[in-house]
């Protein structure tokens, strides 16, 4: 399922799913015993959201190698445009009713995800595809501007502090497993995350247009000569990219209930180490980087490290670029011409 | 250096022979050129558009904190326009030089080291931290750099902030030392001391620059600017070379740290935010990536627009139905917007460099599209 | 020139009645003036030699165990097919494509294989700094005055930066603290071009927004010594290194027919001076064997001609060896002492141009028919 050059991927690298799996499974018990219940439960919901980020980023560089700045902050636009739609909507409260609740939510959800993919293929088409040919520096330094020019549109309209968001949820909706009381908000969450990574997974790997994907990422000339449309192909991965951000920012609103202008700033960097863990381009490694993130962010928080989180997440890009630049799950891709 | 001149073809002008002759005595010219401006700065704030914004002294200690912001963009010239990396967490490198002077000459410490020495040392410990961040990061791809340093850019500020019982966190440390030079101890309220001082420290990096700009090293930069591999393949060390760059372009900033903090006797977490990193890329960007004078020029009308124009601008507009725009607080908006259009529009800058405007208009030129000729492209022969 | 040809003919139909590699070889140093009298007899020695090499792109394998001699002095030739795998293992002789397996000796060094430990070079850099750091600790604990520990702190620090600054230079004491702890890490370009590689590449890669000179003097630059703070000091040292140089490439440059183009900006030159351009940068950091990859690509019969008389004249000037990959069979055919076929990413033949001009399996795989 990777996404970039799986066939180039030499067969020693490759790993059997099953091997894959266990894996996983470890170090899930891992950090059950290592957090307890209560914060494994927000572990999964909080890693969710990186996942969702790191999506995007990861599916961005392994189809034009650029690190697109500006993704963290189509992320944190997303938590503004949830937060924005539910006021504008009329909602303040909890919703009771488990069926309205629904309804409300597919409909954030599609929305939300719709107006973000749609930013994200604004930013393309105005700031990177005009530069796609120009040196590597030109793309990069674009994508920093546009990075500041959200943030800055967000604090234009919502101000320079935290912006509350209507709790559709009923937080003390909870339920009683292992001794820990977890919120439904919590497996919903993960659900819908999980949800999404498999319909990416599906339409990457399975669809016309997933296929187009992954032969431009491989190469873009010759998907080119085969007949794919290179500037479709491209423009669709943002708009997917852009909506699992946005996808994130609503969950994000939910569960924490604010937005700030610049959230993304962090929430991207954060992203890009999860993709980076994961072996860049590859998006099975970005989802489980970013459970890898949340992980940290639980622990951290756990153990009276908070305000040191950012500089373990720093230290932990580090060490993966300097023992391990192609990631867990990635092709080698060190000193490439 | 070399004493090629171009020879000017038809019409041997003024201007061409002036330009002949400064490309040969590269280091004399910059002298004479710095000279000139350090003179007429002061001179035009008597002025009258610019002498009824504020007065002379005023004037002079902005023209200091713009200097400031000259050097921290003719570092990062050495890496974004000559080497051809991005590096976006600049301004950690500009707080470490701080920091390192309030360890080196303040009560909080205890130590009282001169100011001269500590400009080396700042330097030198900022190139350090680049050495640091760039071993591991620079044998990968270019884009890696990039967020790396904005990760750093934003780590150091916090390391500062949250290590409180070193750094005394949010508060800052306070009473940093003044310099002092034989008898004359400078004060904050004489700005004319750390002007003349700024105006120094710049004249010697842009003669410093020049000098590697023009030697192996600089050609090495400029080559793995146009193609890594070709660069590697004859014989380039890129990892080292870039390595270079990138502590070079540390130390400089590293030296604004140490003026900062000496300036200002003050440093706290919060003056090297990641606003201060991107205002310095934009300053580079606008000048002309590459071009050493342009950049210079950039940086100090940037400086000069936030720190003065915008706020003439809000105070202006104080009565008039525009004056719910804040323009002070939309900068980094404009930024933004101007870091977008440039790319797009005039990727060479205001002030290009000849060679940099060839390159960036690879795509256009061979389209057929007549590349758009200079307006003020002669600041370089 | 047209009596360069004739002389480089003369030379390969000699290696050709002699047979073996090795006395084509040695005909040819003893042609060559600036080969060393007594050696001229020896065996000549094996500048290059590749030993199984395999590269593979996934499921692809581009190049599957080739063993390839370069003797000193010769020119050898790869031809084969579009897609046969030429130009992979070109890249991978010159240290930019790793290969799956196998390695290559260069000047008699093991030069690129797999690395061997990799991971443990990280290690080095950082270990040293943490031993201090940790004595360091350990003695703050007993002192508790600090003083020591941040004394220990500082050091720990530059042993560290100077770790890192012998890793980027790859110093030799660096590189002999590798082999003694049995890392390996294969050669990157700039350590073959060190070790006296040049190359020039299929689609020209200039510097093209930099001037014939200035590309010139890049190709120079493992053969200048001046240092950035000779630079920066502007020593005499240093200026006079930069005339000297700067008269070394006007020289490169007519060598290959692009006298007085000093300053022309490289991508306004013609394509076919483009070409000599990137030979000159080629062969300014005096390389003992220049890597040509389609020199005379997109090249008129004319221009090919002169091209290849100017090659045959470098390598008797010079004293070079050449790896040549063509698919133009004349100049393979009339220039060459070894003619190595691949196809599929296999050895198919290899011999005298005239023995690999009548192998069945190369008409078949690549010819089609006899070369005219």
């Amino acid at each position: 399922m990777q996404m970039q050059r799986s066939i180039r991927l030499p067969s020693r690298v490759r790993r059997g799913p099953y091997q894959l799996v266990g894996a996983v499974a470890i170090c899930l018990v891992a950090a059950y015993i290592l957090v307890g219940a209560q914060q494994f439960s927000n572990f999964l919901t909080v890693g969710a959201i990186y996942a969702l980020i790191a999506l995007g980023y990861t599916m961005v560089y392994g189809i034009i190698e650029l690190i697109n700045f500006a993704h963290g902050d189509v992320f944190g636009m997303g938590a503004f445009v949830a937060l924005w739609l539910l006021t504008v909507a009329g909602f303040h409260g909890a919703i009771d009713n488990p069926l309205v609740l629904a309804v409300v939510l597919v409909a954030l959800f599609l929305l939300t995800m719709g107006i973000m993919g749609l930013v994200g293929m604004v930013i393309e088409r105005v700031a990177y595809r005009p530069l796609r040919n120009a040196p590597r520096l030109a793309p990069l330094i674009t994508a920093i501007g546009v990075s500041f020019i959200l943030e800055n549109i967000m604090q234009a309209f919502f101000g320079p502090s935290p912006v509350t968001s209507p709790q559709i949820f009923d937080l003390n909706a909870r339920f009683n497993v292992a001794g820990a009381s977890i919120g439904y908000l919590n497996v919903f969450i993960v659900l819908v995350a999980v949800a999404l990574m498999i319909a990416l997974q599906v339409f990457v790997g399975r669809t016309r247009l997933g296929r187009a994907m992954r032969s431009t990422a491989q190469d873009r000339e010759a998907a080119q000569l085969m007949g794919v449309n290179i500037d479709q192909t491209i423009a669709i991965t943002f708009f997917i990219g852009s909506a699992l951000a946005g996808a994130g920012g609503i969950v994000w609103a939910l569960y924490f209930g604010y937005a700030l202008f610049n959230q993304g700033f962090y929430a991207g960097l954060f992203a890009f180490t999860a993709a980076v863990l994961g072996g860049i381009g590859n998006t099975t490694g970005a989802a489980l980087g970013g459970f890898f993130i949340g992980f940290l962010y639980v622990a951290a928080a756990q153990y009276g490290y908070f305000r040191w989180f950012e500089v373990l997440v720093f230290g932990v890009l580090v060490l993966v670029l300097v023992f391990r630049p192609s990631g867990l799950l990635g092709q080698q891709l060190g000193e490439r011409a | 250096m070399t004493g090629e001149a171009p020879a000017p073809p038809e019409r041997v002008s003024l201007l061409d022979r002036v330009r002949a002759v400064s490309a040969s005595h590269r280091s004399v010219s910059s002298i004479v050129t710095m000279a000139i401006v350090t003179a007429v700065l002061p001179l035009a704030a008597l002025v009258p558009p610019f002498s009824s914004f504020n007065p002379q002294s005023v004037w002079v200690n902005s023209f200091a904190d713009a200097g400031v912001f000259v050097l921290l963009a003719l570092g990062l010239n050495i890496v974004v326009g000559l080497a051809g990396l991005l590096d976006l967490g600049y301004a950690a490198f500009f707080a470490i030089g701080a920091y390192t002077y309030a360890y080196g000459a303040s009560p909080f410490s205890g130590n009282d080291f001169p100011f001269w020495i500590m400009l080396l040392v700042g330097a030198l410990v900022a190139a350090t931290f680049g050495l640091l961040l760039g071993a591991p990061t620079l044998r990968l791809r270019g884009d890696y750099l990039a967020i790396v340093t904005l990760g750093f850019g934003e780590i150091v500020p916090t390391v500062f902030l949250n290590a409180d019982k070193y750094t005394k966190g949010t508060n800052g440390i306070s009473g940093v030392y003044a310099p002092g030079l034989l008898n004359l101890h400078f004060q904050s309220t004489n700005p004319w001391p750390f002007y003349l001082t700024m105006a120094a420290i710049v004249t010697v990096a842009i003669i410093a620059i020049f000098r590697l700009q023009d030697s192996r090293l600089g050609r090495a930069w400029m080559a793995i600017r146009e193609d890594e591999l070709a660069a590697a393949s004859n014989g380039v060390n890129t990892v080292s070379t870039k390595l270079l760059a990138f502590a070079l372009g540390a130390s400089t900033a590293g030296l604004g740290g140490v003026f900062v903090a000496a300036k200002l006797s003050f440093v706290s977490p919060d003056q090297f935010g990641f606003t201060v990193s991107f205002t310095v890329l934009a300053m580079v960007v606008l000048g002309g990536m590459g071009n050493i004078w342009g950049v210079g020029i950039g940086a100090f009308i940037v400086f000069i627009i936030q720190t003065v124009i915008l706020k003439e601008l809000n105070a202006a507009l104080a009565g008039t139905p525009l004056a719910f725009i804040d323009f002070l607080q939309y900068q980094y908006l404009l930024y933004g917007l101007a870091l977008v259009a440039m790319m797009l529009l005039r990727p060479e800058g205001l002030f290009p460099s000849a060679r940099r405007r060839r390159e960036l208009h690879v795509a256009e030129e061979t389209e057929g599209e007549p590349a758009p000729a200079g307006a003020m492209g002669g600041i370089e022969p | 020139m047209s009596a360069d040809r004739g002389n480089t003919n003369a030379t390969g139909e000699a290696a050709v009645t002699g047979g073996v590699a090795a006395e084509g070889g040695a005909t040819t140093a003893a042609a060559d003036a600036a080969a060393p009298a007594g050696k001229a007899a020896a065996e000549p020695r094996i500048l290059l030699r590749a030993t199984r090499v395999t590269r593979q792109f996934g499921g692809l394998v581009a190049v599957r165990e080739i063993d390839f001699d370069i003797p000193e002095g010769a020119i050898v030739s790869l031809i084969g097919p579009n897609g046969a795998g030429k130009t992979t293992f070109f890249n991978v002789l010159a240290g930019v494509t790793e290969p799956t397996a196998g390695r290559v000796d260069f000047v008699g060094r093991r030069m690129i294989a797999r690395p061997v430990r990799a991971w443990l070079e990280p290690v080095i850099w950082l270990l040293p700094s943490v031993i201090v750091g940790l004595i360091a600790a350990g003695l703050d604990t007993v002192e508790r005055s600090g003083r020591l520990a941040s004394l220990a702190a500082i050091v720990a620090l530059l042993v560290l930066i100077a770790m890192l600054l012998m890793a980027s230079i790859r110093s030799d004491t660096y590189r002999r603290l590798l082999d003694r702890m049995g890392i390996f890490r294969s050669a990157r370009p700039n350590d073959m071009v060190r070790a006296g590689l040049g190359r020039t590449f299929q689609n020209i890669r200039l510097f093209q927004n930099m001037t014939a000179s200035e590309n010139v003097l890049v190709g120079m630059h493992t053969r200048l010594r001046s240092t950035p703070l000779d630079a920066l000091l502007s020593t005499p040292r240093q200026r006079a290194e930069e005339a000297r140089s700067r008269v070394r490439a006007s020289e490169l440059l007519a060598l290959v027919g692009l006298e007085g183009r000093d300053d022309t900006v490289a991508r306004n030159l013609p394509y076919g001076d483009q070409r000599r351009l990137e030979l000159a940068r080629a062969i300014a950091s005096e390389p003992s064997l220049l890597l040509l990859d389609e020199p005379t690509a997109g090249m008129n019969p004319r221009e090919t001609a002169d091209l290849t008389a100017l090659i045959a004249r470098l390598r008797r000037d010079l004293g070079l060896t050449i790896l040549l990959i063509e698919h133009d069979m004349r100049v393979v055919m009339g220039i060459s002492d070894r003619v190595t076929v691949l196809d599929h990413g296999e050895r198919i033949a290899e011999g005298t141009p005239d023995e690999v001009r009548r192998d069945p399996r190369v008409i078949e795989a690549y010819l089609g028919a006899p070369a005219e």
